[in-house]
């Protein structure tokens, strides 16, 4: 069992959590994530590690509620346990001085690419953050990322805040202005990264993303997170899960990435019922049904 | 038994196995095979002729004294019977339930020369669940405390066997598992209405009664490296059972589709994650029912792969395989098993290509018929594509079930162990010593994916040499 030490929303369904975990904050390196098991029925929810913090043996996750399990997740509070926290696993970045380096996040990706975009800053690299959200109020870690890198830039796609438009318009308006960039690094929604990639292909800009396939056991064990990229199959969690952008093949992932759908709307509604059906189940059961 | 001729031995017939209805089994996860009772144990061990010289024991991997405990069996004294064979085989109710006996101890029983060779896996697994259920597992006596410390990577039946072992001469035995459960295969790969969980669970409590320490949730190479084991952790040896957990898939257009699994993911979101209980249990997995499935491959896995998908509702279950039915490596009571239970077997069929719909889902899988040519190196005729027979079979689940190649972690992570090309680990295969020192492995990690039984021997034969070594670490 593993401790919350703090939870906070920093906005609507997302939410973070620092998390007792010592062994784990001395390990793990920008890049690699953890798998978290809520409950001991729960399933094996992969979240990349944003940030941790040796002396108290703590790390940080950044948690965006979309399904059941991160839902039930971004419902504990501080002082209560998570089942398993497994980690770090996955590479780690790849980190060295390229020059200019431009971090991405769109919605909770801003949290994945926040540990890589420190230590890309601390390599000596000119930093450049763009933060992408629907609106005002779904924009996260903008004083950290203002913290860690040169330059910030938060963009909406309601104008809400900062600049009116995408992620990739404030890219092309930074290569536009003559600027040498000599690493993207993008995370978001598969269809951002998919745009970003198609805007820095025609610069020949080395662009990295990090996937997030549905995974189980995180170790290379089950082949469930495979994924396309340079024609060759990866599993992303032994493999991964940074790939140059340019050699993802994303429409495949979006297509796998759908392969649970109904099912998790199931278990979702599920959750009201749990006992009634768990009930029901062991009747069955006991009927040899 | 004395009284028994051996003519009036060979007359009794082998005893039937009691087992669910193929009908009703093939619907639910409990398991088929419902044990021997206590008549039915000492009807079959009298049909053992006790030979002089027993070479029933020359085909059991780990030498077990199958004439002694099968005597005591006759006997009823079925405690004794237990403790004859755990000096041995420290997971019968395992191995009495999964082992390819058919190749091993019963196929070199004289009885079968005439009839059906005595049941020795099944009376080995009635007189380990005797034990566990009737009397409870007997805990045995640790020798005093060496103060050394090992490190067992994997908690597959290579590395509980090493643990047990190990924490009997008085070593401090730790167990590093990656999953949060302990077992191996055993929980996430072999379905539980072949080898119930309960079973496992209880021998890994008998050995943390015994004073193993399991860590679950621990990926050695990324929580902690081998050398970090061997140095800030304070071990004084490491036994490698990771077992070969990296599955192979058939590298043909439209593996990716949805509905496509490995035989890994498929049995670990049931078995492990219990997705045949969701939404009760969180995880869900492919709806198979009313669909039609096949299942590619012919071991174990495809056949536990493939009575799963049955009991989840499949419309049909089928196994596709290259080769024939006498070429199929999977035990023959599963083989038997699945075809009661109603799997098709499509043999002599490659798959070529599958097919899918716009949103990338999997409808169908292109074949081709295939004829057996020549033996090859293997000594089994090798499948020859015959041209201009390809077909197309609807499906909407496909599990691949193949085989297995070596996880990469611990190589990427582990400086001065040396893996030959496939990325098995290189051993003395007397001592289970690797390339760096201190460092022991065992199981399907330096095998390829073989059996539970020799994984047992390979702990065994690792604890020895263990122990050898922490007395004079120096040789
Ligand atoms: C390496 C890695 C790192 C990650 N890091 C983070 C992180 O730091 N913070 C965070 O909030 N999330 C992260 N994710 C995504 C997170 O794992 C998924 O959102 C989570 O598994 C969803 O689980 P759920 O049961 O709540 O939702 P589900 O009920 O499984 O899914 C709800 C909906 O989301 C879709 N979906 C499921 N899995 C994913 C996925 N992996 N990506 C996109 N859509 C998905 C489903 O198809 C469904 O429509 C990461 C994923 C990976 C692989
Ligand atoms: C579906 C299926 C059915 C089978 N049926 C039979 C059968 O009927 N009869 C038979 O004899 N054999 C059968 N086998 C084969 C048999 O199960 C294996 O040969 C045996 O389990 C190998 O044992 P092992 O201890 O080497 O490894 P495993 O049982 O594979 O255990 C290895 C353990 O190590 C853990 N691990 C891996 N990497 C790490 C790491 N870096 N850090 C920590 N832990 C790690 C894994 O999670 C796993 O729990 C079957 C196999 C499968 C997959
Ligand atoms: S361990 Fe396996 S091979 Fe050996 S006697 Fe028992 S069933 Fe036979
Ligand atoms: S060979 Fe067969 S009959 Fe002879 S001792 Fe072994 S089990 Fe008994
Ligand atoms: S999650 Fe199972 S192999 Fe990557």
């Amino acid at each position: 069992m593993y401790k919350i030490v703090e939870a906070d929303f920093l906005a609507p369904d997302v939410k973070r959590f620092i998390i007792d975990a010592p062994k784990i904050a001395r390990k793990r390196k920008p890049g690699q994530f953890v798998i978290v098991r809520v409950t001991d029925h729960g399933e094996r929810v992969p979240l990349t590690i944003a940030d941790s913090d040796i002396e108290n043996g703590t790390i940080t996750i950044i948690v965006q509620g979309i399904g059941k399990s991160t839902k039930q997740l971004n419902s504990l509070e501080k002082g209560q346990f998570i089942q398993d926290v497994v980690g770090p696993l996955g590479k780690a970045s790849h980190i060295e001085n390229f020059g200019t380096a431009v971090s991405i996040g769109g919605g909770v990706g801003t949290a994945i690419a926040f540990p890589t975009a420190k230590a890309l800053k601390e390599a000596g690299n000119y930093t450049i953050s763009i933060i992408g959200a629907r609106s005002k109020n779904l924009v996260i870690l903008e004083n950290e990322m203002k913290a860690i890198t040169d330059e910030v830039h938060v963009t909406t796609d309601d104008g809400s805040y900062g600049y009116h438009g995408f992620v990739t318009d404030k890219l092309k308006e930074i290569i536009g202005s003559g600027k040498k960039i000599d690493l993207v690094l993008a995370i978001g929604p598969i269809p951002m990264m998919r745009a970003i990639a198609e805007v820095t292909r025609p610069f020949g800009i080395k662009t990295i993303v990090s996937l997030n396939p549905v995974m189980v056991d995180g170790t290379g064990m089950c082949g469930g997170c495979r994924a396309t990229v340079d024609n060759k199959t990866v599993f992303v969690c032994v493999d991964g899960p940074e790939f140059d952008a340019h050699q993802v093949d994303f429409e495949t992932l979006i297509k796998r990435n759908r392969t649970y759908n109904v099912a998790e709307k199931e278990a979702l509604n599920h959750i009201c019922h749990y006992d009634a059906a768990f009930d029901s189940l062991k009747l069955q059961e006991a009927e040899g049904k | 038994m004395a009284e028994l001729s051996k003519k009036d031995r060979m007359k009794i017939p082998r005893q039937a196995m009691p087992e669910q209805e193929p009908g009703i089994r093939n619907a639910n996860f409990k398991e088929v095979n419902l044990g021997f009772t206590e008549e039915l144990a000492v009807m079959e061990a009298m049909r053992c002729l006790q030979c002089p010289k027993p070479v029933c024991v020359e085909g059991c991997p780990v030498g077990v004294k199958i004439k002694d405990f099968i005597s005591l069996v006759a006997e009823r004294d079925f405690a004794g019977a237990a403790a004859k064979i755990k000096e041995d085989n420290v997971l019968p109710a395992v191995c009495g339930r999964v082992c390819p006996q058919e190749e091993q101890c019963e196929m070199k029983c004289v009885v079968g020369n005439k009839n059906a060779p005595v049941a020795i896996g099944r009376l080995e697994r009635f007189v380990a669940d005797y034990e566990r259920e009737q009397i409870g597992l007997r805990i045995p006596e640790c020798k005093p405390k060496t103060g050394k410390k090992v490190a067992i990577i994997g908690s597959g039946p290579a590395g509980l066997s090493c643990a047990a072992d190990l924490i009997q001469t008085g070593h401090d035995v730790t167990v590093f598992e990656a999953l949060h459960e302990l077992g191996g295969v055993l929980v996430y790969g072999i379905p539980e209405f072949r080898l119930p969980k309960e079973i496992v669970r209880v021998e890994v409590e008998a050995l943390q009664k015994l004073g193993v320490e399991f860590k679950t949730n621990a990926v050695i190479g990324f929580t902690d490296s081998i050398d970090e084991l061997l140095s800030t952790e304070g071990f004084d040896a490491v036994f490698i059972a990771v077992g070969a957990g990296l599955p192979y898939f058939l590298n043909i257009p439209g593996e990716n589709l949805n509905g496509i699994y490995s035989a890994n993911e498929f049995l670990t979101r049931v078995n492990l994650m219990k997705a045949y209980r969701f939404p009760e249990y969180d995880t869900p997995v492919f709806d198979c029912k009313d669909k039609n499935v096949a299942v590619f491959g012919g071991g174990n896995t495809a056949m536990d792969a493939v009575r799963t998908a049955k009991r989840l509702g499949a419309k049909s279950a089928s196994i596709v395989y290259r080769r024939s039915e006498k070429e199929l490596p999977a035990r023959a009571e599963e083989i038997h098993h699945a075809k009661e239970e109603g799997v098709h077997f499509e043999f002599l069929n490659n798959p070529l290509e599958f097919l899918g719909d716009e949103n990338g889902w999997l409808h169908g899988v292109k074949l081709q018929k295939m004829e057996l040519g020549e033996p090859d190196a293997s000594g089994r005729r090798r499948p020859i594509a015959v041209q201009g027979s390809e077909y197309i079979m609807d499906i909407n689940m496909a599990v691949i079930a193949i085989g297995n190649g070596s996880n990469p972690i611990l190589r990427q992570t582990t400086p001065g162990l040396d893996f030959n090309k496939w990325g098995n680990i290189l051993v003395d295969p007397d001592t289970m010593k690797t390339s760096k020192k201190g460092v022991f492995a065992g199981g399907d990690i330096v095998t390829g994916g073989a059996t539970v039984i020799l994984a047992m021997g390979a702990g065994r034969t690792a604890a020895k040499a263990i122990n050898e070594y922490l007395a004079n670490p120096e040789v």
